[in-house]
């Protein structure tokens, strides 16, 4: 790397460096101004056009945004169980033993194959019919994990076979047996590989969950929805909620970065 | 049946065969690769397998310790026999013999195969614990007084991906060596290094061979055939074309097609 010492001052690299940067720091500038105008300026041609009630936004905020904490907690018991879900999926999925692999890929087709809006009324709706009934919240909870966990059955498919064959040999050629190899060498270096699509699908998972608001599950789009309604102010109620989502997809996605740059960045 | 010839002065120091092979034969499809290989190894022999590309040399050092199911024959390696099955039965006291087979060999790959998210120390005692169940303090024991050996002991701590690919390769030696195995097998250690890197891994390798460490090693490096063999097999097409004291087979072969490997090898 050239720029790793320092250029002395004057010099032609010293020029180039500092052009550089001066071009970086003006695009970001930039950058950033555009996202305050459009913002900005959407939230201000709203308010002086007399569309936003101020008062309802400072009085139903507390409470929409209270809804915040069960979109999160829902989506965090989601995400663990639908890891679960695909760890023992990918097995089957690999399983030679056909009974296994046949029951691991119709999970995967007919979760697949079918909207998540469907499967959160089938576990709500449906199954009290024959005789299952669950409570809101734990319902959308299996829903969300069941069909993240399909999905997640391949990313973790994938990153298994990913590893390489080597790893797997040099195990064996020690008389490891399947299971050690599986859970001490392949699978640690799976989980790697896979964290970071773990950590995209959280942030799907954070906005998916607000499918569940359907089963009147209090969390940040049934609030919003709640008292947008009552009020006839759902302009300002769905706005805050999307805030709201939005924030949280942004601060999520900025704490999977900082977490993958230090694990790139540790011991492997 | 070649009765293989021995050193007449080293052979006094070896004893009986303890890893045999015997009529193996291996089909890749319809790729007769060997075709019906007798090789015997003494205790404390060092045999150094030669041969052009593609001679099935990297086969048959996996077939022994069963990464490659035989495709006819068999291996006894400590009085433990295995025969090849090869409709892949693969019964689970078949798994459970190979399994055996590979406790009492060990392998070293072209390509280290060290486990990247353990330390050094980690890689060295996790098959003697895990597998042999050795008590851990033992096994870190065993670990430093090998890691000693290969002249690594200040990397105790460090993880594979900050070692060298000479030193990954003196791991990878010194983790064989820490299930203490009957015989070493290596193919090609030191085709993956950098040429300035090859002569501490041949160096350890050499030692190892005077001390008396039965092993077969797949090796394109004659001079230190020379120097570290006990006896030299030639391969050609899956079958021993010659086999003899490295002073004969690398100076005057009988066989015609031994000479001319020699003479276009010594070439490069
Ligand atoms: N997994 C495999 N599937 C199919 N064919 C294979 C496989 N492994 C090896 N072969 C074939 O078997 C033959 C012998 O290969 P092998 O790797 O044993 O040769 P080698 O003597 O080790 O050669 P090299 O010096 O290049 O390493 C080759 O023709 C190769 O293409
Ligand atoms: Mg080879």
């Amino acid at each position: 790397m050239i720029a790793a010492d320092a250029p002395e001052p004057g010099s032609v690299l010293y020029q180039i460096e500092d052009a550089r940067a001066r071009a970086r720091r003006s695009f970001q500038v930039k950058f950033a101004l555009t996202w305050v105008a459009l913002v900005g300026g959407l939230v201000v041609a709203l308010y002086v056009t007399g569309n936003i009630d101020t008062e309802f936004i400072s009085t139903w905020a507390p409470f929409i945004v209270a809804g915040a904490w069960v979109t999160v907690y829902i989506s965090l018991i989601s995400i663990v169980l639908a890891t679960l879900l695909a760890l023992i999926g990918a097995m089957g999925r690999m399983s030679r033993n056909p009974y296994l692999n046949g029951v691991a890929s119709l999970y995967v087709s007919l979760v697949r194959g079918t909207p998540l809006i469907v499967q959160v009324f089938f576990i709500y709706l449906a199954l009290p019919q024959v005789g299952v009934v669950l409570p809101a919240i734990p319902s959308g909870i299996i829903a969300l994990s069941f069909n993240y966990g399909a999905y997640m059955t391949e990313i973790f498919r994938a990153g298994i076979q990913a590893v390489p064959r080597g790893q797997r040999e040099a195990a064996q050629s020690l008389g490891m047996p399947e299971r050690q190899l599986m859970w001490r060498i392949v699978l640690p270096q799976a989980f790697r590989i896979v964290i970071p699509a773990i950590g995209n699908d959280f942030v799907s998972m954070l906005k998916d969950s607000s499918l569940v608001s359907f089963l009147a599950v209090e969390e940040l789009l049934y609030r919003a929805q709640l008292v947008g309604r009552q009020n006839f102010r759902s302009l300002e109620a769905l706005i805050i909620a999307a805030t709201i989502y939005w924030i949280l997809t942004i601060a999520f996605s900025f704490a999977q970065q900082n977490l993958e740059q230090r694990m790139a960045r540790g011991d492997r | 049946m070649t009765d293989h010839i021995v050193h007449p002065v080293t052979g006094a120091h070896l004893g009986d065969n303890i890893v045999r092979a015997q009529q193996i034969e291996k089909y890749f499809g319809r790729n007769h690769v060997l075709r019906g290989l007798d090789i015997d190894v003494r205790q404390g022999e060092s045999v150094m397998l030669i041969g052009r590309s593609g001679s099935g040399k990297t086969t048959f050092l996996r077939c022994v310790n069963f990464l490659e199911e035989p495709s006819a024959g068999w291996v006894e390696i400590d009085g433990l026999r295995v025969d090849a099955d090869p409709l892949h039965t693969r019964s689970r006291a078949h798994l459970e013999q190979i399994r055996q087979i590979r406790i009492r060999s060990g392998m070293v790959f072209q390509e280290f195969n060290l486990f990247p998210h353990m330390s050094v120390l980690a890689n060295l005692i996790e098959a003697p614990t895990k597998v042999n169940h050795v008590p851990k303090a033992e096994a870190i024991e065993r670990a430093e007084a090998y890691l000693d050996k290969v002249g690594l002991t200040e990397k105790r701590d460090e993880y594979p991906q900050r070692l060298s690919g000479g030193q990954k390769q003196r791991v990878a030696i010194a983790r064989a060596l820490c299930m203490e195995p009957k015989v070493l097998l290596f193919d090609e250690p030191t085709s993956a290094l950098d040429s300035d890197l090859i002569g501490e891994v041949l160096k350890v390798m050499e030692d190892l061979a005077h001390e008396g460490t039965t092993m077969i090693v797949v090796t394109h490096e004659m001079h230190f055939a020379r120097e570290a063999a006990d006896r030299v097999i030639f391969l050609e097409e899956g079958l021993v074309v010659e086999e003899g004291p490295p002073e004969v087979m690398l100076s005057e072969p009988t066989d015609g097609r031994t000479q001319q490997f020699l003479r276009r090898f010594l070439a490069d």
